[in-house]
C-alpha cells in the first residue's frame, strides 16, 4: 500500500528542493570562507591567524568561553533542579523568566549592562568610587556572555529531569544516601548527556556572541575586541583574507560542535537500542 | 518492628488528603492499605516513609517501636521502600542497584566491598536474580524488576518494609507469583511490612490485617476473615467484592419489589438489601420465602465457578449470582433461561452514611 505523498514524483522533488536549499545557503557559504580565507595562500592566511590583535582576540574569546561554562553549568542544574523538584509560589514565573535572554534582542541586552554598570550608571558610580571596571574591560564582555548564554543548560534539563521525575532520587534517599550522594551518583548520571548537550550548545554562543558584547566591549584592539569583534572590524578595514582567515577560526569551533553534538546524539541512540 | 501512628494528618493546599488517623502495626504484622484512588492510602504510606510529611499538629506522632520517627529524615528512618514503578536506578546494574545502600553508608560503618559483595550475592539468590547481576534495569521483565527493587529495600535490613502498589504494574499471572512469594520472604525473615494496594483480593490474599481506607479515612481494620464477614458499613461491604440491590417496600414481614416478593423480618418501610453472588441460589420454582423471577443473560464459567448474569424488570441493575459447575449442570442453565432467585443471606446497612453518631451495622441471615 502507497501512503499519502509517497509518490516518486513529490519524493524526488521534496528531497530536490532540499538539497538544492543546503547547498545554498548552508554548504556554499561555508566553502566560501574557507575560499576566501585562503584565497592569498597559506601564508597569509597564516599570517593573519598568527597576528598580534588577531591572537588576542582569540585568546579573550576562549578566555570568556571557559569562565562562562562553569557559571552557566551549576547555574541551568541549580535552576533545573529547583524547577522539577519543587513546587514553590512563583514557580512558573520563574520558567517563564528562563527565557528572557533568548527573548530580548543581545543588543539590548548589552545597553541595559551599559546604562546599568557604566561610569554613569546606577551600579558603575558606585563600582566607579571603588575602582572596579567592568565596562570596556572583559569583566562587562563576560558579563553580557553569561547573561546571553545562561538558559541553555537549563532549557536542556528541564524537560529531561521532568520526564524522569523524582522516584530514582527518592529511592536514593529511602536507602539512607545523602544529599550530595544522590546528585553524584543518580541525578547527574541520568542528566549527563543532556547536559553535556547544553554545554556545547552554551560554548557555541558564547564564542560566537557579537551584539551584546559589541555594546559593552568597547572593542579596544588587542584588549577587548574577542574574535566575531575583530573578524568586523578587519572586514570595516577593506581586509578580506584577514576578515575570512577569522571567519574561518569561528567557523571551525562550529564545525567541531556541530561533529560533537553529533557524536552526542550517535551515543545516546546507541545507548537505547542497547537499554 | 511495631508501627503506631497518632493523629497523623495531612493537606494539600486547602484539600484534605488524610483525616487525622491511628494505626498499631504489631511487629512482624503484614498489613495492607485497602482503598480506591483519591482515598489517602499511598499519602499515608509515604508519611509513614518520611517522603511527605504530615500535617504539623502537636500531638502527631509516628513511632516505630519504642523509637519516635516525626521529626527524623527519611533517610534516618531505616525503611525500606519498594515503588510502584520499581524506580530502579537506571543506569545501575542489577548488582550496583542492590548494593547502592551498603555503599552509601558513611565511611566507619561501611561493610568491606567483600562485605558488600556476599551480601548482595545472598539477596540475589533469596529474589532468585544471581545469574542477572550484571544485566540494567531496561533488560528485565516488570516481574524481575520488582524483584531487583525489594532485594535493594531489603539490603539494609530495614525495621519496616514499605510498598507501594508493588504489583500493580504487573500481569496477573507475575502478580499471583510475587504475592506467594513476598508472603513467603515476609514469614520468613520477619519484619513488619505495611503495603499499599487497590486490589482487594491482594489485600485479602496477602495481609494478616487489611485497613479499608476511603476519602481520607480509615473505614475499618480487621483480618481479612472479619472483614469480608462483618464489614462495617456498606462502602467496605461494596468494595469488598460483587454486590447485588434489592430495594423494595417492607408490609408485614414482606418485601416487595415489582413482582419480586422477599421474607423478611423487620418493621414496615422502605428498604435496602445488598447480596452477595454466591449468596444467591438458583432454582426452577419459588420458594414460600423469596419468590423472586429472573431471565439468564450470559453464563461465563470462570476457574471453580460459573457466573451467570441475571436480569428481570424489578432489578435497577443486572444481578450476578456464582453457583458450582454442579449447579450449573443439574440446572442445565442456558441464556434466556427463566428461573427463581434464593437469596440465603443478604446484608442491610440502616444507618447511611451518617458522619456523627455510630454506623450499625446488621447482617441477616
Amino acid at each position: 500500500m502507497q501512503r499519502i505523498g509517497d509518490g516518486v514524483a513529490v519524493r524526488r522533488l521534496l528531497i530536490g528542493a532540499a538539497v538544492v536549499l543546503a547547498a545554498l545557503f548552508l554548504l556554499l557559504p561555508l566553502v566560501t570562507i574557507f575560499a576566501q580565507a585562503f584565497a592569498r595562500g597559506i601564508d597569509v592566511f597564516w599570517a593573519n591567524v598568527t597576528n598580534h590583535y588577531t591572537l588576542a582576540a582569540i585568546q579573550l574569546t576562549l578566555l570568556i568561553a571557559v569562565l562562562t561554562i562553569p557559571v552557566c553549568l551549576v547555574f541551568g542544574v541549580a535552576l533545573a533542579w529547583l524547577v522539577t523538584r519543587f513546587r514553590f509560589p512563583g514557580r512558573r514565573i520563574l520558567q517563564t523568566l528562563i527565557d528572557i535572554p533568548f527573548a530580548v534582542s543581545p543588543v539590548v541586552a548589552g545597553l541595559v549592562y551599559l546604562l546599568l554598570y557604566g561610569r554613569t550608571g546606577w551600579l558603575g558610580a558606585w563600582l566607579d568610587t571603588h575602582d572596579i571596571q567592568l565596562m570596556f574591560a572583559w569583566p562587562g564582555i563576560l558579563l553580557v556572555t553569561i547573561f546571553v548564554t545562561c538558559p541553555f543548560v537549563a532549557r536542556e534539563l528541564i524537560p529531561l529531569m521532568q520526564a524522569q521525575g523524582s522516584r530514582e532520587e527518592e529511592a536514593a534517599v529511602t536507602l539512607g544516601a545523602p544529599g550530595w550522594t544522590i546528585f553524584r551518583r543518580v541525578t547527574l548520571p541520568n542528566i549527563r548527556w543532556a547536559l553535556l548537550y547544553g554545554v556545547i550548545l552554551t560554548n557555541a554562543r558564547a564564542v560566537g556572541e557579537f551584539g551584546a558584547v559589541s555594546v559593552v566591549s568597547g572593542a579596544i584592539r588587542g584588549q577587548t575586541n574577542t574574535l566575531p569583534l575583530h573578524l568586523e572590524q578587519l572586514y570595516q578595514d577593506y581586509n578580506t583574507v584577514g576578515a575570512f582567515a577569522s571567519a574561518s577560526l569561528l567557523a571551525l569551533i562550529a564545525l567541531l560542535t556541530l561533529v560533537a553534538k553529533a557524536g552526542l546524539e550517535w551515543r545516546a541512540a546507541r545507548r537505547e537500542v542497547r537499554a | 518492628m511495631s508501627i503506631r501512628l497518632h493523629d497523623i494528618a495531612k493537606h494539600f493546599g486547602r484539600t484534605q488528603a488524610l483525616e487525622p488517623v491511628n494505626l498499631d502495626i504489631a511487629e512482624g504484622e503484614l498489613v495492607g492499605l485497602l482503598g480506591p484512588s483519591g482515598s489517602g492510602k499511598t499519602t499515608l504510606l509515604r508519611i509513614i516513609a518520611g517522603l511527605e510529611t504530615a500535617d504539623a499538629a502537636a500531638d502527631a506522632r509516628i513511632l516505630f517501636g519504642d523509637r519516635d520517627v516525626t521529626h527524623l529524615h527519611v533517610r534516618d528512618r531505616r525503611i525500606g521502600f519498594v515503588f510502584q514503578h520499581y524506580a530502579l536506578f537506571r543506569h545501575m546494574t542489577v548488582f550496583d542497584n542492590v548494593a547502592f545502600g551498603l555503599t552509601v553508608m558513611p565511611r566507619k560503618s561501611r561493610p568491606t566491598s567483600g562485605e558488600i559483595r556476599s551480601r548482595v550475592h545472598r539477596l540475589l539468590e533469596m529474589v532468585k536474580l544471581e545469574h542477572m547481576a550484571h544485566r540494567y534495569p531496561a533488560q528485565l521483565s516488570g516481574g524481575q524488576q520488582q524483584r531487583v527493587s525489594l532485594a535493594r529495600a531489603l539490603a539494609l535490613r530495614p525495621d519496616v518494609l514499605l510498598l507501594d502498589e508493588p504489583f500493580g504494574a504487573l500481569d496477573a499471572k507475575v502478580r499471583q507469583e510475587l504475592r506467594r512469594w513476598l508472603r513467603h520472604l515476609h514469614d520468613e525473615l520477619n519484619f513488619t511490612s505495611l503495603f499499599v494496594t487497590h486490589d482487594q483480593e491482594e489485600a485479602l490474599e496477602l495481609s494478616d490485617r487489611v485497613v479499608v481506607m476511603s476519602n481520607g479515612r480509615i473505614e475499618q481494620i480487621d483480618t481479612p476473615d472479619q472483614l469480608y464477614r462483618h464489614p462495617i458499613n456498606r462502602f467496605v461491604f461494596e468494595f469488598l467484592g460483587d454486590v447485588n440491590h434489592l430495594e423494595g417496600r417492607v408490609r408485614n414481614g414482606v418485601l416487595t419489589c415489582g413482582d419480586a416478593r422477599l421474607a423478611v423480618d423487620f418493621a414496615d418501610g422502605q428498604e435496602e438489601l445488598l447480596l452477595r453472588p454466591h449468596e444467591l441460589e438458583l432454582a426452577t420454582s419459588p420458594s414460600p420465602e423469596a419468590q423472586m423471577p429472573v431471565t439468564v443473560t450470559a453464563i461465563s464459567p470462570v476457574g471453580a465457578e460459573v457466573r451467570v448474569e441475571l436480569e428481570a424488570d424489578w432489578m435497577g441493575e443486572p444481578w450476578l449470582a456464582t453457583v458450582s459447575h454442579a449447579d450449573y449442570e443439574r440446572l442445565a442453565l442456558t441464556r434466556g433461561m427463566r428461573l427463581y432467585a434464593l437469596p440465603r443471606r443478604w446484608h442491610r446497612f440502616p444507618a447511611e452514611r451518617s458522619k456523627q453518631g455510630k454506623r450499625r451495622a446488621a447482617t441477616v441471615s
